[in-house]
């Protein structure tokens, strides 16, 4: 019985002390103005004023958000959906499958700081790729990575290089489990292939589906290394992630101010992480 | 007859002859995106082979045929790469051993043991595994500073900018999703041989090591292949927790190649290379691995 309380005791110590207790030290210190000089005796409670705070003055927070929500939008509805129709289109019986897969998965093996770096070998201004083959086109060069204007979707085409991977290996494992004999008799009943996609497979895919679509949203809230390697996060890359770091590595540490953007991020990632949770829980009941 | 059969005979010389077409359709479309997928990387292989006196007089977009390997020389002795290679060495070792080793007891007690917390535990391995890392940040890092860590393992008496802090992280944030995923694994395995070893009057520790462990060898070497690449390709922990740039693992020291005024995107390029280099390596060695570990973890109940 000892054996086993500390067989399970110790990782669960482990993994409470810094990752549970860090979370929700991060609720309480955002109720705070600590500053970190000075000991926690030093801590003054300031109740909501941190987040009054950055919703009203601010000013990269409004910005991060609404980079967080493009990342999400674009992820949701173009890297994801192109990564379930390559799953599909590889779950037929061709020859060449496995090159297919091959190549379409290993971004995924890659850094986001070498995607990082990938993106800049083709977009920055005067030794990218991109400029490159639009000087002999006779086009002016464009600042891909700089002008605010553009420079999240272009990050963002980079990021769906890696993402689209991940979701057609997922998706592509879900396709191998669907039960052949259901494709069979639409095909009988002359379903087309759209048809018998949308009608008989992507239903009973519910939850792979559901699985999918919450990667999806905290990979968009995850989202931090390829925009930090490219400028650190700024003038049009401003992320709810880098906005935390760079409350702790700034000249000014702001622990309390730093911790009530992390709240943010908590809040808006506890969803797809109960969605996540009851779906994993109910397949297990079944 | 024939002038009922025609029609259909020629339905179905169609139809199949529709088929052919509409997979010649789609090799087309599959290789086109294939080649799509992998130009990235060959475009970062041709930059890094070529001399930047070359790339400068000609441009990027330029076919000259000078290639050699000087870019890669430059950044192992410049960048000092292999000292970085070292680093990211003692962090990945130690931290996938010990994830795999107390992620393995944990699920053991959670799937071989029914207690009544089961549930709870498991929940919040699982949960903590999905965090975004940014969350804890904050207060993990004033934690780092603050804590004692006695001698040999640290040379500042604290957590931070430490090894050991960073393998610790490592290890804790791992540790949710391996437990997740060994612990649906161990569901799976018949009681059977558990029950007999208990007959015959094994200890459990016997039981975990002797009996469980050898059974769930194929998740552990998913797993293995996966989190070695995961902890590998970390940037974001030793940006934040380690200080001193000597002890930078080698992702987060491919930044020292970029130059402050000036950056030399073919040396870039090569740094690149060398540090996909052994991912890639594990990822074409070990394909059938690193994809059923994920797909353990992402859809599997």
């Amino acid at each position: 019985m000892i054996i086993l309380a500390a067989m399970l005791g110790i990782p669960a110590f482990i993994h409470i002390f810094l990752v549970w207790f860090p979370t929700f030290a991060s609720i309480v210190l955002s109720a705070t103005d600590w500053d970190g000089i000075g000991g926690l005796d030093s801590i003054e409670f300031i109740g909501a004023k941190n987040y009054q705070v950055l919703a009203t003055v601010y000013p990269p927070f409004w910005p991060a958000v609404q980079h967080n929500l493009i990342w999400l939008g674009f992820f949701l509805l173009i890297a994801t959906p192109i990564g379930i129709l390559l799953a599909v289109l590889l779950d037929k019986e061709i020859r060449g499958t496995r090159f297919y897969q091959g190549a379409l998965y290993l971004p995924v093996v890659l850094s986001l700081a070498i995607v990082g770096f990938i993106t800049q070998l083709f977009l920055s201004t005067d030794q990218g790729l991109v400029n490159g083959i639009g000087a002999i086109f006779g086009m002016k060069p464009v600042d891909w990575l700089g002008d605010s204007s553009i420079n999240l979707w272009a990050v963002l085409i980079f990021a769906s290089w890696r993402h689209i991977g991940y979701v057609m290996i997922l998706y592509l494992a879900g396709l191998k489990g669907v039960d052949p004999t259901l494709r069979e008799a639409a095909k009988v009943d002359g379903a087309t292939e759209v048809q018998t996609f949308f009608r008989v497979v992507f239903p009973v895919m519910l939850p792979i589906n559901i699985i999918v679509l919450v990667i999806t949203v905290i990979e968009s809230l995850r989202a931090f290394d390829l925009a930090f390697i490219i400028n650190r996060g700024l003038n049009g890359l401003e992320l709810l992630s880098i906005l935390v770091t760079n409350n702790i590595i700034g000249e000014a540490s702001l622990i309390g101010f730093g911790s009530a953007i992390a709240v943010v991020l908590l809040v808006v990632s506890v969803g797809p992480i109960i969605i996540y949770l009851t779906r994993t829980q109910r397949e297990e009941a079944r | 007859m024939t002038a009922v059969s025609t029609p259909a005979v020629a339905a179905a010389a169609k139809q199949t002859g529709g088929i052919r077409w509409s997979r010649v359709g789609l090799h087309i479309f599959l290789i086109t995106i294939s080649i799509l997928w992998l130009f990235p990387l060959m475009w970062a292989v041709y930059t890094s082979l070529r001399p930047y006196e070359d790339t400068a007089a000609n441009g990027y977009v330029s076919f000259t045929g000078v290639l050699n390997l000087d870019n890669y020389f430059t950044a192992f002795k410049d960048g000092e790469l292999p000292k970085y290679f070292l680093n990211t060495l003692i962090v990945v070792v130690p931290a996938v051993i010990l994830t795999l080793f107390l992620a393995s007891m944990a699920a053991f007690t959670l799937s071989r043991f029914s207690w009544r917390f089961n549930l709870f535990f498991l929940m919040l391995f699982t949960a903590g595994n999905l965090l975004p890392p940014q969350v804890i940040i904050t207060p993990l890092f004033r934690m780092f500073l603050a804590l004692p860590l006695p001698g040999p393992l640290s040379d500042n008496g604290v957590w931070y900018d430490q090894y050991v802090g960073i393998i610790a992280i490592h290890v804790a944030f791992q540790l949710g999703f391996c437990t997740f995923v060994l612990s649906n694994y161990m569901k799976t395995l018949s009681k059977d041989l558990t029950e007999a070893a208990v007959v015959d009057g094994a200890g459990i520790w016997q039981i975990y090591y002797k009996v469980t462990m050898p059974l769930v060898r194929p998740a552990f070497a998913a797993l293995v292949v996966l989190e070695s690449t995961w902890i590998y390709n970390d940037f974001f922990w030793a940006l934040l927790l380690m200080r001193t740039g000597n002890k930078l693992p080698i992702t987060s020291a491919l930044n020292n190649l970029k130059g402050e005024f000036f950056t030399n995107n073919n040396l870039i390029a090569a740094g690149a290379v060398i540090v996909a280099l052994p991912t890639i390596i594990v990822f074409f060695a070990a394909q059938k691995q690193f994809i059923s570990g994920l797909t353990l973890g992402g859809t599997k109940g």
